[in-house]
């Protein structure tokens, strides 16, 4: 089953391919249950907050391959993130002990006059200067609200750059009104990669092993090298030739479905590279069943039980004694879906109560719909049910939410988040690296840093006396879920 | 002109959005694209001296999201669920309805939906800020406009001693807190009582009701906030000054609070007394710090060049120019100001002290100006004041580099000002602590 066509530009949203929810108040067990099933049905918000786009998350993918250009066909306005794209990049490089580079993004800039006669030409004239400035590998051309309501043909004008200039120029479609999940903007960027950049694989290299990721630290090479196996981090600080030969990789492993669901799937449909379903790999019970799912799709299932076997032996002791130091301890997760899972694995892990949890959307199933990688089931079946919503950053009702909750901590992830629990006074914290809790030693990492934070919570003290809520009285006595419609 | 933007340095319209964050219980509602508010967000307020969410901003902002049925069959009721939604959870004074680009081309009538609830009493504003309008300095006044023609009435009497300011654009300069707050102290060492509109303790919707009532409107920018003022006389009879060089350091504040005081008729008598006090202050630590000017210049730039908003250029300009006795190289002003402003900007570089000039580009795009840098002349360690995208080429070129202007990623601000006799000790500190920790 697979919804992935590379022959078109275009590609269906995720809301469409995925059964995707934004609206949703209620347990893990009675989601994961009506995903499953096939009747999760989304409810709306009447009263919203400021949600984020699809072209964020296809510019933020495509901004960090390291020889390609992006340009945003779109007023200078959508070019607000790329001020944070380039500092992701030049901390990523520092952190991989590459000297400091910019990110090569351009806007085309779409004004009134373009809004009224079309701003073909002024892309056509923004991808030149793009070859010209930055002499890129390839270049993609995000699409917007503003480039799709004046009706451009964006790939045409794409089309033409490429036999102009000589190098792959893809039209990604990650217009902002298109699709209610952001995520929606990574799948655009990968079909981009998928139809543009991925060559098909003249060899198989059969140690080789993709790995779908942001940008946090590595975190894999040491634990494949006991399997005799290489870690090949896609997509961000990569290359356009290493990213063209990924379908000649053993396999395609996640770390985050709700990231890598279909770039994983478009490499096993499209070039037959296996996609290793799997629970993401946090918590004891998520990483066994990562390394076992991996192990088994090549081969190395007897080197993966004594990997396990060695990894539990060395993190076991300590955390025993870490368990014991956070028992009883209540906590609130708020991220985006599968890492939302995966921070409530490793805190169910540590032994602290979950009080609730916002996920920014859910998945009913993935691209290619395997019960195996469904990581809310996971959740389920090893750590027991909990109190879940699903809303797409929607502050007021996380807000109402851990105002009468009150968790020893609020852990966060998705910028913008984390000021509303410390305004609240609860010790709270976001972890960027998402391979920070990764894997049996993350675990530990994971422990010190909630010990960390609940040992001096000073700052939040000073933030609940010194700041005042823009919540009414009113609001914060309604049920969290007042503003969603009922459900079907 | 190229016909692209990287390294940008100004947003769209739609940046008036940040107009709104910094009046104090006011909440901006956005109707646009669900991703519009969170871009303008970080583009202008966090990802520029990481100023943070605030009151109601970042994700708090309300906005519809819109999607494709609003951008086919129309926003308008999507907008008034979302309006009656803020008006129950969000505790405000004011609500500002921003349109985004979806809603403009699409032709939503936001002016009618915002308008039925203000007939029944609801404090909401409209202002049309779709992206392709034009900058967020555009959007600023569009705010602003929004607010004085929807909201204000005429004042029963005059306060004389009120002023209303309009100078630095809150958000867009990184370091408007401090600023405002600076030039509020300074409009009170002549006794005058300044409206600073804008931040903490300026008093929220209070205080811009309080606007047709000031004894005049001080324009304290090269052009931004003349066209608010201009309205404001028609509108209000009030009249209006013009001091367009945003004041660094001792000669030029005191060229603007003699100004100030001039148009206000203050006694001289004690604006003098004011202005010396303040002057001994400035100039005791620049001659304590004479020992390092005289020592150390052998090493220190000769030249200096600003990219960053013509507020910020000029008054940089001119502060380099005729306190510390530096001489200028191209100065690179961004932020696209309208073609009528540009040649009284263009006049006042080429007369920044007698005999001295700078030739002035207006360029938006990092490129273009990092290029026109290149070919300089004089370009041994050039002093290169502008955001945190010109520290590469500053490295390049082996010159310095201090950010100041947006966006500023490698430093934290708060409430530092550079406005006034301590904003320019305080930009003497930061230069030099930039030139010295290059080594």
């Amino acid at each position: 089953m697979s919804s992935i066509n590379l022959k078109h530009s275009n590609l269906p949203v995720r809301e469409e391919r995925l059964g995707s929810v934004i609206g949703y108040h209620g347990t893990a067990a009675h989601l994961a249950a009506q995903s499953r099933a096939g009747t999760l049905r989304d409810r709306d918000r009447s009263f919203t907050q400021a949600s984020s786009c699809a072209s964020s998350c296809a510019i933020c993918l495509l901004s960090l391959i390291q020889d390609a250009a992006v340009v945003n066909h779109a007023p200078v306005g959508c070019a607000g993130d790329f001020t944070a794209f380039n500092l992701v990049n030049r901390f990523g490089r520092f952190k991989r002990g590459m000297p400091p580079a910019d990110t090569r993004l351009l806007s085309s800039d779409l004004r009134e006059r373009e809004a009224v006669f079309g701003g073909a030409e002024r892309l056509e004239q923004t991808l030149r200067e793009a070859h010209a400035r930055f002499n890129p590998k390839a270049i993609f051309v995000t699409a917007s609200c503003a480039s799709a309501i004046t009706g451009e043909d964006v790939d045409a004008v794409a089309a033409k750059a490429e036999s102009d200039l000589g190098i792959p120029i893809a039209a990604v479609h990650c217009e902002g009104f298109r699709s209610k999940l952001w995520t929606t903007g990574f799948d655009a960027a990968y079909h981009a990669i998928l139809r543009k950049i991925v060559k098909p694989p003249r060899v198989r290299k059969p140690e080789r092993v993709n790995i779908v990721t942001f940008w946090g630290e590595d975190a894999f090479t040491d634990l494949f090298e006991r399997l005799g196996l290489v870690p090949y981090p896609i997509v961000p600080f990569t290359t356009i030739e290493q990213l063209e030969g990924m379908a000649e990789s053993a396999a395609t492993v996640q770390m985050c479905s709700t990231l890598g669901t279909y770039l994983a799937a478009g490499l096993e449909s499209a070039y037959g590279v296996p996609e290793v379903k799997a629970p993401p790999p946090y918590g004891l019970a998520g990483m066994d069943a990562w390394l076992r799912a991996l192990g088994a799709t090549l081969g190395k299932s007897a080197a993966v039980e004594t990997l396990i076997a060695d990894e539990r032996a060395a993190v076991l002791p300590a955390l025993d004694e870490l368990r014991r130091e956070l028992r009883g301890r209540t906590a609130y997760v708020a991220a985006g879906a599968v890492h939302g899972h995966s921070i409530a694995a490793v805190l169910r892990e540590l032994g602290l109560t979950i009080l609730g949890s916002s996920f920014w959307h859910h998945d009913a199933h993935f691209d290619r719909g395997d019960p195996a990688a469904d990581s809310l089931t996971h959740l389920v079946e090893n750590h027991g049910d909990m109190p879940v919503s699903v809303c797409n950053k929607q502050t007021y009702e996380v807000v109402r939410q851990l105002h009468s909750l009150k968790p020893d901590v609020f852990i966060v992830r998705h910028p913008g988040m984390a000021v509303w629990g410390g305004k609240l006074g609860i010790p709270t914290f976001l972890v960027e690296d998402e391979h920070f809790g990764l894997g049996y030693r993350g675990l530990l990492r994971y422990d010190r840093k909630i010990a960390d934070a609940l040992s001096n919570p000073a700052f939040f003290r000073h933030m609940a006396r010194h700041t005042r809520l823009p919540y009414t009285r009113w609001w914060l006595d309604q049920e969290p879920a007042a503003f969603l419609e009922d459900e079907a | 002109m190229s016909a692209a933007i990287g390294q940008p340095r100004q947003f769209c319209a739609l940046g008036g959005q940040q107009t709104v964050a910094a009046i104090e219980r006011a909440v901006p509602v956005v109707h646009g694209g669900p991703g519009c508010a969170n871009k303008i967000f970080s583009g202008l307020a966090f990802y520029n001296g990481f100023q943070g969410s605030g009151y109601a901003g970042g994700n708090a902002i309300a906005s519809t999201n819109c999607r494709e049925q609003e951008v086919v069959f129309g926003g308008e009721d999507r907008l008034r669920h979302v309006i009656d939604g803020a008006l129950q959870v969000m505790d405000a004074d004011l609500f500002v309805v921003l349109t985004g680009c979806t809603a403009d081309l699409v032709g939503d009538d936001v002016p009618s939906v915002v308008a039925q609830y203000r007939e029944r009493g609801v404090p909401i504003v409209h202002a049309s800020t779709g992206g392709f309008k034009g900058t967020s300095a555009a959007g600023h006044e569009l705010v602003v406009r929004a607010i004085v023609d929807q909201l204000l009435e005429p004042a029963p009497a005059v306060i004389p001693d009120l002023v209303n300011v309009w100078s630095v654009l809150p958000y867009q300069d990184t370091f408007w807190a401090g600023n405002l707050r600076a030039i509020r102290d300074l409009l009170g060492g002549l006794g005058l009582r300044a409206n600073v509109l804008f931040g903490h303790g300026s008093g929220g919707v209070a205080a811009w009701k309080q606007i047709p009532a000031a004894a005049f409107n001080l324009v304290l920018s090269p052009w931004a906030g003349v066209e608010i003022a201009r309205r404001l006389e028609e509108r209000f009879g009030t009249p209006w000054l013009h001091h367009p060089v945003l004041p660094i350091g001792a000669v030029e504040t005191s060229r603007f609070l003699r100004s100030v005081a001039d148009f206000a008729r203050l006694p001289s008598a004690a604006v003098e007394s004011y202005i010396h006090e303040q002057e001994a202050y400035f100039y005791h630590f620049l001659d304590r710090a004479a020992d390092f000017f005289l020592e150390m210049r052998w090493d220190l730039p000769s030249r200096f060049i600003t990219i960053a908003d013509a507020a910020y250029s000029l008054g940089i300009s001119v502060f380099l120019v005729n306190e510390l006795g530096l001489l200028p190289s191209r100065q690179f002003v961004t932020g696209d100001p309208p073609e009528t402003s540009r040649p009284a900007l263009e006049a006042q570089f080429a007369a920044l002290a007698p005999g001295i000039r700078a030739e002035v580009s207006f360029l938006q795009d990092g490129g273009a100006i990092a290029q026109a840098i290149r070919t300089l002349p004089d370009l041994h360690s050039p002093l290169i004041i502008g955001s945190s995208w010109d520290r590469d080429l500053a490295r390049e070129l082996r010159g310095y580099h201090l950010s100041i202007a947006l966006p500023v990623t490698n430093r934290l601000v708060l409430d530092r000002a550079y406005a006034g006799y301590a904003g320019g000790l305080r930009l003497i500190e930061d230069l030099y602590a930039a030139v010295l920790s290059t080594y």
